[in-house]
């Protein structure tokens, strides 16, 4: 643990709410709108926190706890996350397992505290949102422990430290890599609730995923929730970026390179907003079983070649 | 070796779409693909020895499976509902995790036996062995006649993938004879096809099955 | 002259197509069945000399199977003649169901049937692995067409099945020919011909597991097409559903074209020393095969399914044969070719019954003797033909087989094999008893017979008849020679 490894968890901090104003503005600009502000997040965030709560009667603490615990995860997440080569602030062996963990940690308590209020739309969100989760985890498993094959070593920040394996000895090995960055951009599209499986924008809670569970939440709860959303998007993107990433030896090109990567991963997310539309809630599933297809895919072609 | 490579992988990408794929049009364009795809693998795979003979055959499987047989099954289905999801006897998701599971038990057969000889690229026999289950199960697993033809496609497709991985230097002869052979299936298949669309206003073969005992 | 044999064919079919009149067609037909006959006896005579550098050529194997064919082939285009003047584009009400269909288009059919010779010739003479797969993939899809000459929905289905199931099983035996190949390549490096002669030269050079793993998958591929249980499904329903004359072709001729690709492919197995592997695999297929025909044909209730059934048992048996090596080999060479002969002969007579009676259905024909003598009389000799009884060659060639069974170490075949023997006899003379006897309904029409409808069935009888009371010295020398390339004890 040194100086340059605080570096990452305060990029997260500072940079994350940037990555929705990205997304909502390439929506806006492929809309032919102006669209609202590239730093529209912080300012709700700001407006947020100063508000009041209102809580229902038919609550219980884990309505309250919910958000505050669902943040707390995100953050210690942020700490496992290496960026830009640069080591992350705690890592060891298998940390990606503590990092999926506290994801799903947080995906539980946002979807306890939805259950909490007794209504039935939360109800029907939650429980799609943890049948798809269910469905993306080993795809999300898979395409790691691709990397983690490739790399010989289990833990996240010396898995992309050595990931110049893009432009490694093996040409060969860029067909497994494309595969592995396309099943975890799917797996990010899922879990950060975005077309074409979860429509942030709709305001039809018989149609929301996510979007339902935290109808309830409002003021601080809310900011929470926000802020820890952004932060789940920037760590997921972190995945993406730091499986391409080339290493230049130099460590503020690096960082100036990993930081254009994730606004290059919004903007991408931000396109596929656009262009597409929501699946059919009965096909997503196969969307997502295919998402671990191409992962394992990548997976069993690697095995050969090493 | 590189693009030999990112041919398999597509040939595994197209199976593993036609698995969990359920509209008939999209189905047959990703088998043509497919097709177009192996047509050019055999130029790549034997980069030393380019000869005429690659080229010319290349251009005919191109031609034949990526033009001809797509025409000839829309022309076939053309009076058939083929927008309609008919449900199969294995569900769409249970197809894909069937697919994945007979991906790894392909490269791990593969990885017991002993091929002799030069093989332009160590994934050719395992994707062999892959086209040619995926091609099985889809004719056993779907209902729609159409949808067994394209499974006897990719089940010839895994065959010629070996063949021209592994095997040794077929005779071009042979190699027409072959292309030749599983055109004209097709093409009476295709027929076929039409005729039992006309008469029984479906393509469901499951429910051809007054012949019996 | 090799490739007379298989471009007259093909050539007479293409034009067929084109003709404008039905008499030409006809006669082009029958023509061409003339010519094809005349070439294929001058070969008996005359070896001709191999062609395409090897690639095809007649052995004995080759030679007898193509005179098989050819002869039937002749035969049974003089009952088509008569056939199609009867059937021909006339709107038709099915019997069983009352609903009107059409019949196809005669040069549709005409052309099918002389280019499905054509694919036949080729398959018996070529000696190149390579050529014999194309040569049988192409049989099947010049025959499919010919099932579907009745164009109602049975018969789509009848067709269906059997093109989806024999193109798979026929692609699988292409995946075995290229594990052939690379059995081959240690030996050869480049340019290794997949030439029978140089497999059996050099097979003691031939990897074994790949040489394994091909013979399995020949198996599965060609047996398909050969009917062997239980890749026989199709079987029933095709021959059921095509017309007489094609049920006859696909009975006796086809399916011996399979076999003559297992023929080669055990040669292989037994000059490399797997032998035995080979022939326990005959064995094993064989042995379900007639068990499994045998469940079938007792209570049956069509009589040409009947047919069907029997085709697939006769082709167990044949397979029990050829497992069972040494004079079992010869055995089973001389029953395909009398079950070629009886079975055409019978499905030519239940062509005429199917007109008389209007009924595929057993119970409906009653008194076949009194209304109809002449079919009746053949029906009855066909009957004690296909069951085994003497005079007749069928008699013989499978007591040969039984013969060999009991000399060999494993008592058990012969005993698995009498007892369903027994089973089927009992099956088929209920059935052919009960629509040979008794007093035919008022409504049947009793019409005499038409000569078309007779003489090729009656010349077919004769010859299975003459073969069981003696077998000529040269076919019994052909015979021996194909069965010493198949090894096994004596």
């Amino acid at each position: 643990m040194n100086a340059a490894s605080f570096i990452p968890l305060l990029l997260a901090l500072v940079l994350s709410p940037l990555m929705p104003g990205v997304i909502n503005r390439t929506k806006a600009l492929f809309a032919g709108r102006r669209g609202p502000p590239l730093l529209q997040t912080y300012f709700d965030l700001w407006k947020l926190l100063q508000k009041g709560a209102v809580y229902s009667r038919t609550t219980s603490w884990l309505f309250r706890a919910g958000p505050i615990i669902g943040l707390a995860a995100a953050l210690m997440a942020a700490t496992l996350m290496p960026l830009g080569h640069l080591p992350a602030l705690i890592a060891f062996p298998a940390d990606f397992l503590l990092f999926a963990g506290l994801l799903g940690l947080m995906r539980f308590f946002t979807v306890v505290a939805a259950l909490d209020t007794g209504s039935s739309f939360e109800g029907m969100g939650a429980s799609r949102e943890v049948f798809f989760s269910a469905l993306t985890e080993p795809a999300l498993f898979v395409a790691l422990l691709t990397l983690a094959r490739q790399t010989n070593s289990l833990s996240l920040s010396t898995m992309f430290a050595s990931s110049n394996w893009l432009s490694s000895s093996i040409p060969a090995l860029v067909p497994v890599l494309a595969l592995a960055v396309i099943a975890l951009m799917i797996v990010l599209l899922a879990e950060n609730a975005r077309i074409p499986v979860d429509d942030p924008n709709t305001h039809l809670e018989l149609t929301m995923i996510h979007e339902v569970m935290v109808l309830d939440h409002g003021g601080p709860d809310f900011a929470f929730i926000l802020y820890g959303a952004a932060l789940k998007f920037w760590l997921f993107a972190a995945l993406i970026v730091g499986m391409v990433l080339p290493e230049t030896g130099n460590v503020w090109l690096n960082l100036s390179l990993a930081v254009g990567g994730m606004l290059l991963v919004a903007v991408i997310v931000g396109v596929i907003e656009s262009i597409m539309a929501r699946l059919r809630l009965v096909v997503v599933p196969q969307l997502l079983v295919g998402a671990g297809a191409l992962a394992t895919m990548a997976f069993l072609l690697s095995l050969s070649l090493k | 070796m590189l693009i030999t490579n990112l041919i398999l992988a597509l040939v595994v990408l197209t199976n593993l779409k036609l698995l969990g794929s359920s509209r008939l049009g999209a189905m047959i364009r990703i088998v043509a693909a497919q097709g177009v795809a192996l047509g050019i693998l055999p130029i790549f795979a034997h980069w030393q020895e380019f000869s005429l003979h690659f080229a010319l055959l290349a251009l005919g499987t191109i031609i034949i499976k990526g033009i001809v047989f797509p025409w000839l099954l829309f022309r076939a289905i053309r009076d058939a509902d083929f927008g309609r999801q008919i449900e199969p006897y294995v569900g769409y998701v249970a197809s894909l995790v069937a697919g994945v599971l007979a991906l790894g038990a392909s490269f791990w057969v593969c990885s017991r036996l002993e091929m002799p000889g030069e093989i332009a690229s160590p994934w050719m026999a395992p994707v062999a062995f892959f086209s040619i289950f995926a091609g099985l199960f889809l004719i056993v697993s779907r209902k729609r006649a159409a949808s067994q033809v394209l499974g006897f496609l990719v089940l010839e497709n895994g065959i010629y993938t070996f063949g021209i991985g592994v095997a040794v230097k077929t005779p071009f002869l042979v190699e027409i004879g072959v292309l030749l052979d599983v055109f004209v299936a097709v093409f009476v298949m295709g027929i076929a096809i039409f005729h039992i669309n006309r008469e029984f206003d479906h393509i469901n073969t499951d429910r051809l099955s007054q012949l019996k005992d | 002259m090799i490739f007379a044999l298989v471009l007259i064919p093909l050539l007479a079919g293409l034009l067929a197509f084109v003709l404008p009149t039905p008499a030409l067609r006809r006669g082009l037909l029958v023509g061409t069945a003339l010519v094809h006959s005349a070439l294929t006896a001058a070969c008996w005579k005359w070896t001709p000399a191999p062609a395409l550098g090897g690639w095809l050529g007649l052995d004995a194997a080759g030679l007898l199977f193509v005179s098989i064919t050819s002869g039937l082939f002749l035969v049974v285009s003089f009952y088509v003649v008569g056939y199609l003047g009867q059937e021909a584009n006339r709107h038709a009400e099915d019997f069983e169901e009352g609903f009107l269909f059409d019949n196809a288009p005669e040069a549709v059919f005409i052309g099918c049937l002389l280019l499905f010779l054509a694919a036949m010739t080729l398959v018996v003479v070529s000696q190149h692995f390579g050529l014999l797969w194309v040569g049988i993939e192409a049989t099947t899809l010049a025959s499919a067409p010919l099932i579907y000459f009745h164009r109602h929905h049975r018969s789509l289905e009848a067709t269906w099945k059997y093109l989806l199931i024999c193109s798979v099983g026929i692609a699988l035996a292409l995946l075995a020919n290229f594990f052939l190949g690379v059995a081959a390549t240690q030996t050869a490096g480049d340019g290794f011909p997949m030439v029978l002669s140089n497999l059996v030269a050099h097979a003691r050079e031939l990897q074994t597991p790949w040489l394994k793993a091909a013979c399995l998958l020949f198996f599965v591929g060609y047996g398909t097409k050969m009917g062997l249980a239980p890749l026989h499904t199709w079987l029933p329903d095709a021959h059921s559903e095509a017309p007489s004359a094609v049920s006859a072709l696909l009975s006796g001729a086809v399916l011996n074209c399979a076999f003559l690709g297992l023929i080669r492919v055990q040669q292989i197995c037994v000059a490399a020393g797997l032998g035995d592997f080979g022939r326990s695999v005959w064995i094993a297929l064989g042995l379900i095969s007639v068990v499994v025909s045998a469940v079938f044909i007792l209570g049956q209730t069509d009589y040409k399914r009947l047919l069907a059934y029997s085709s697939v048992e006769n082709m167990g048996i044949i397979a029990v044969g050829i497992g069972l090596g040494g004079v079992g080999a010869f055995g089973a060479m001389l029953q395909a070719v009398n079950h070629s002969l009886a079975k055409a002969m019978l499905f030519l007579l239940s062509g005429n019954i199917l007109t008389r009676y209007q009924s595929k259905s057993i119970a409906r024909v009653r008194g076949l003797l009194t209304a109809a003598p002449a079919t009746g009389l053949l029906w009855m000799a066909g009957f004690l033909a296909i069951t085994g009884m003497p005079p007749f060659g069928l008699f013989l060639s499978k007591f040969t087989i039984l013969k060999a069974a009991f000399d060999s170490n494993h008592l058990w075949i012969a005993v698995v094999l009498l007892a369903f023997l027994a089973v089927i006899f009992i099956g088929m003379t209920t059935a052919f008893l009960t629509m040979s006897q008794g007093e035919p309904e008022k409504t049947t029409s009793r019409i005499a017979d038409r000569w078309w409808q007779i003489l090729p069935p009656a010349l077919l009888g004769l010859l299975v008849l003459w073969l069981g009371i003696f077998v000529p010295d040269t076919l019994s020398n052909v015979l021996h020679q194909i069965a010493s390339t198949l090894g096994g004890a004596q």
